[in-house]
């Protein structure tokens, strides 16, 4: 038993020899509980994850022997936690609206018994290794909860529960290690956040994480394993994106971390998940949410652990086999906890205040992410979505240009697409995916082979009337040539057909990727056939005049991702709205010449 | 320890006063010290060891004596006392009555610095307010329990905008009577003190207000107790009495800016433009008081007025907040300049509860769409005015010019209004489609075709 020394903000000095780094302590009458990231003889600094008001010196304070940990098993999918794994329901039904310091609750519901049934291939005398299946709980009916052994143990199996139901501290096995040691098995296990979950190898990433979102999907795709960020500045629409990718995306497991955010905007994902259906399975979605939820006025040093509680949670469900997403909103309260600590330490700053391992700590973080091999013989993945927060906007600030590097896919917002409302706000210039050559292997297999091809088109257009916008605002759209003309506006196309895409509507909040490519070769389809018009002489502003182009902008909402036979009619139909013209075109492109010279 | 008077300074510096030999202080408590004088002077432990307590005092430290200073800590946090008596009263940035009546007397005295909300016993604010001011109500709508800052800058007639929606915000069609106004100003002018008393006079809606004011000649660290009083206050009336407040804070540039002060005094080390590395945490503090709690009737909707340094958005206090505000109001000096009042710049302008209060249910079904279309409209109608602005008006097309007279009136008519105009939504819905029916109908492809049918005016 050891006592508190000096209080300084978060920090407490405490007399308390034989501690480790990184050991949880509890200190004071209160029972606050932090860390220890520092010793120094017998004194050890200690960072609380609990306001530290009303805290004094000569309060006893004690070591627990165990590094800051989740609690693994049953239960866990549809809570709610905040940053170091508290479940708030609970908390809110037994301190009331406010948290209450001090307040301890544990993780997993302990009274609550779970349907077990053990693995039939294994019985008493099998070698158990970490990792390894014992059973499986139908925790919701989207998922099915594998119950995995802790993955050091490593021994015999002396003996397996038979199915029934238990909590989630009955012993359900037991398993005599190497050194002869008997451990117990229950239906959960502990593992300290700030560890990764071994695996058996590195897999590559191969299918793309289907958004529903397709500037995302189609332009800059993200895969299975990966990572990726969405830089942005205030308004720029970072939540909206995330909150459309935890809700639409082809993942079996999602994990969003509310880190340093708004408590409204978790109260919105609260509310409104558990109604929307799950579009793969039909489920209610937040049978495969989890949310961890540590709002920018709950205290910092817990928002420094929310991020590791995160992806420890979704490592444990990669280590079952699944495809798990977690969202990370943002990185960059984040790095200001690791800031704001690093501050009241005296560390040495290096920019803007930032500690000099914030770029290393950032990559370790990502390296989180992956596909790998499980040590039970399955395919799993975390894939990495980190919102970043610049200030200002500006992309060259420590947490984007550290994570810029580290990263594979990256979806900057613009202000100026969100202030123009143009959603979601990914600019198309300055994004980039890694990710395109494995992602087009797929496409082309599951949806059509030219997707490669029609991907570049369009961004080709982009980028062209992007040159030629500059024009423009120099001298005028009557400057440009017709062709340029055309591809001013086949690329406004783009951009309003398809790349606009309304969170809010029904219709057009998710597109299947089939729907993605169905409307991105119907636009290039309008472009190639005025094209061809131009081509022959027809002026650019009697091809803007066809009706089909304020259509077409209208198609993204009118079919569902289910309709695309409707949508693919529509196609077909394209050449007849620039059959007129042609016609008058075609008939007059060779001898108009010989027309307007004789008057 | 309430009791006993330590005589122990053994330094003092801008607004800091080190104490020895005091053990077991509490972390957070408040202080006392009486100065050779007999003043009495109030502070907080920041720092607490044995050996050396760290108190910082809100007076300040100057003409301190440190042999002939008399230390007192009270063991415990600020509190500030709250009863049904608080409506109406005047009180300085520590609680105390600044309109010459009697303090406030109650058992129930509340830590000002008030304890985090749990998430999950958050209720989202749904419910449309409206304010009367068509820039708001139609493309930034104000929901309750929503914290919707006014960015703003020197010379701008924030307080005037902030006045109105005091004056104007209703809910569609009910409960006026429990709707009460928390109002805290620090580092205001005295003008601007008055301006707002006699504006909630005028309106006689006094007895509905409490205000804490810390005026700019005022103890910079009491500036930042004095949002945290107006907050507690606000919780109080809110979520005990179930009265729906609507709290107006100016100017948390000069909160920041005090922080900034007290923080290098502190030594800690600055992050950007010398402000605390805490800033955004100790703003978002104050911010996420705002709302509403699952089961409570009351609820709490939050405008913080800031200036923006230099009209710069991108400066760390606009920044911060915009991060942690749910959308903001941008005023900006171009309209202003131009006469128009209100003079909201409506693009970088946002309310993202906007999309759960208004619409079917809430005030008219075409309502997103609308926003949508007029802020889609008039960002391109902009650029064609800065192309105009390049190769002169004659050049144009005349759809070109059609969307000139477009902005044109969209910023005379759907933006300016009269200060005491007050707007209901289908009066501004209404206008909206006046000024739209301004362009051809295929040109609005953020409205729906039914929705163009039954508004459109059919310009053509």
């Amino acid at each position: 038993m050891g006592k508190i020394l000096e209080i300084n903000g978060p920090l407490v000095k405490l007399e308390l020899p034989q501690t480790v780094l990184g050991e949880q302590v509890r200190v004071g009458h209160m029972g606050l509980v932090g860390e220890v990231i520092g010793r120094d003889g017998d004194t050890a600094l200690a960072q609380l994850y609990e306001d530290t008001a009303g805290l004094r010196p000569g309060e006893i304070a004690e070591g627990l022997g165990w590094p800051l940990s989740v609690e693994l098993g049953p239960g866990l999918l549809g809570a709610i936690f905040d940053g170091v794994q508290r479940p708030l329901q609970a908390v809110w039904e037994q301190s009331g609206d406010r948290i209450a310091r001090g307040v301890a609750v544990p993780s997993l519901p302990r009274d609550k018994a779970w349907h077990f049934v053990p693995d039939s291939a294994l019985h008493a005398g099998s070698v158990l290794a970490g990792g390894t299946v014992l059973g499986t709980v139908q925790e919701t009916e989207s998922i099915l909860h594998r119950i995995l052994t802790p993955p050091l143990i490593q021994g015999e199996l002396l003996e397996l529960a038979p199915e029934g139901d238990y909590t989630i501290e009955e012993v359900i096995g037991r398993v005599k290690l190497a050194d002869g040691r008997i451990e117990k098995l229950h239906l959960f296990h502990r593992w300290p956040v700030r560890t990764p979950r071994p695996f058996r190898q590195r897999d590559h990433a191969v299918a793309p994480l289907i958004t529903g979102q397709r500037i995302l999907d189609t332009f800059y795709p993200l895969l299975k394993g990966g990572k990726a960020a969405i830089p942005g500045p205030f308004g720029a629409g970072k939540t909206m994106l995330q909150q459309q990718i935890a809700r639409w995306c082809n993942a079996e497991i999602v994990i969003y971390v509310g880190c340093g955010e708004r408590g409204n905007e978790l109260t919105d994902v609260l509310e409104f998940m558990p109604e929307l259906k799950d579009p793969h399975t039909g489920r209610p979605l937040m049978e495969r949410t989890l949310l961890v939820a540590n709002t920018s006025n709950m205290p910092v040093v817990a928002r420094e652990a929310s991020i590791y509680v995160g992806i420890t949670l979704a490592e444990y469900f990669r280590d079952q086999g699944y495809d798990v997403v977690m969202v990370a909103d943002s990185t960059s309260r984040w790095a200001e906890a690791l800031r704001e600590v690093a501050g009241r330490l005296g560390q040495m700053p290096v920019e803007e205040g930032y500690p000099a391992y914030l770029g290393s700590r950032l990559a370790a973080f990502y390296e989180r992410a992956g596909r790998v091999e499980t040590f039970a013989g399955d395919h799993g993945s975390v894939t990495l979505i980190g919102a970043v927060s610049p200030p200002g906007g500006d992309f060259s600030e420590p947490v984007t240009s550290h994570t810029k590097e580290i990263i594979q896919t990256f979806w900057a917002l613009s202000k100026e697409l969100a202030d123009a409302r143009h959603y979601p706000a990914v600019d198309w210039l300055e994004s980039f995916s890694g990710y395109v050559k494995s992602a087009a292997k797929w496409w082309s297999q599951e949806v059509d082979p030219n997707w490669e091809s029609a991907r570049a088109e369009a961004l080709d257009l982009l980028a062209a009337s992007e040159e030629l916008q500059r024009i423009v605002n120099l001298v005028g759209v009557e400057a440009l040539s017709s062709e340029q003309r055309w591809t001013l506006e086949a690329a406004g196309l783009i951009k309003e057909g398809l790349l606009l895409q309304a969170a809010t509507d029904e219709v057009d909040s998710f597109a299947s990727p089939e729907k993605q490519f169905a409307l991105l070769a119907a636009l290039l389809e309008i472009y190639r056939q005025g094209m061809k018009l131009v081509k022959l002489g027809a002026p650019a502003r009697r091809l803007i005049q066809i009706p089909i182009l304020a259509q077409a902008r209208r198609w993204k909402s009118q079919h569902t991702s289910e309709d695309i036979a409707a949508l693919k009619a529509k196609i077909a139909m394209i050449p007849d709205a620039f059959e007129p013209l042609l016609q008058e075109y075609a008939s007059t492109a060779a001898p108009s010449t010989l027309r307007e010279a004789a008057p | 320890m309430k009791n006993i008077e330590f005589r122990t300074a053994t330094s003092a510096q801008g607004g800091l006063v080190v104490m020895g030999g005091v053990p077991g202080v509490a972390a957070g408590s408040r202080v006392q010290l009486r100065d050779h004088a007999g003043r009495i002077r109030s502070g907080l432990v920041i720092r607490s060891a044995d050996d050396a307590v760290l108190v910082e005092v809100f007076e300040g430290t100057d003409e301190l004596d440190l042999e002939r200073t008399w230390v007192r800590f009270l063991d415990e946090p600020f509190k500030l006392p709250v009863s049904r008596d608080i409506l109406g009263r005047v009180f300085n940035g520590a609680g105390l009555p600044r309109d010459g009546r009697p303090p406030v007397i109650s058992a129930d005295r509340r830590d000002v610095n008030g304890e985090p909300l749990n998430p999950a016993a958050r209720a989202y604010p749904r419910e449309f307010i409206q304010t009367g001011i068509s820039a708001i109500d139609g493309m930034n709508s104000l929901t309750r329990g929503q914290k919707l800052p006014i960015f703003s800058g020197g010379g701008l007639p924030h307080n005037r905008v902030a006045a109105q929606i005091v004056r104007q915000a209703k809910l569609l069609g009910e409960e006026a009577a429990e709707f009460v106004v928390v109002f805290a100003a620090f580092g205001a002018s005295h003008a601007d003190a008055r301006f707002f008393q006699e504006s909630f006079e005028e309106s006689g809606v006094l007895n509905k207000v409490v205000m804490f004011l810390n005026l700019a000649d005022e103890p910079v660290i009491e500036r930042l107790l004095t949002p945290r009083a107006a907050l507690t206050a606000a919780e109080y009336l809110a979520f005990d009495l179930d009265y729906h407040v609507l709290v107006v804070m100016t100017d948390m540039t000069a909160y920041a800016e005090a922080l900034r002060e007290v923080a290098v005094l502190r030594g800690d080390v600055p992050a950007r433009k010398g402000y605390p590395g805490y800033l955004y945490s100790d703003l978002a503090e104050l911010y996420e008081r705002a709302g509403r709690i699952k089961n409570r009737r009351g609820s709490i909707t939050m405008i913080p007025v800031l200036s923006m340094p230099s009209d710069d958005i991108t400066h760390p206090i606009p920044d911060l907040t915009g991060y942690i505000t749910e959308g903001q109001i941008v005023l900006g000096r171009e309209l202003a300049n131009q006469g128009v009042y209100p003079p909201v710049t409506v693009l970088p302008s946002l309310s993202r509860l906007m999309k759960d209060g208004v619409g079917k249910n809430f005030t008219r079904e075409d309502h997103p769409h609308v926003a949508s279309q007029l802020f889609a409209s008039y960002a391109k109608a902009l650029e064609v005015r800065g192309l105009a602005a390049i190769i002169g008006a004659e050049e144009l097309s005349d759809a070109d010019r059609r969307t000139l007279a477009f902005a044109d009136a969209f910023e005379r008519r759907f933006i300016g209004q009269g200060e005491d105009e007050d707007r209901s939504i289908h009066e501004t819905l209404n206008l909206a489609w006046e000024l739209l029916s301004m362009l051809p109908p295929e040109s609005l492809i953020r409205v729906s075709e039914e929705e163009l049918a039954k508004y459109h005016k059919g310009a053509a």
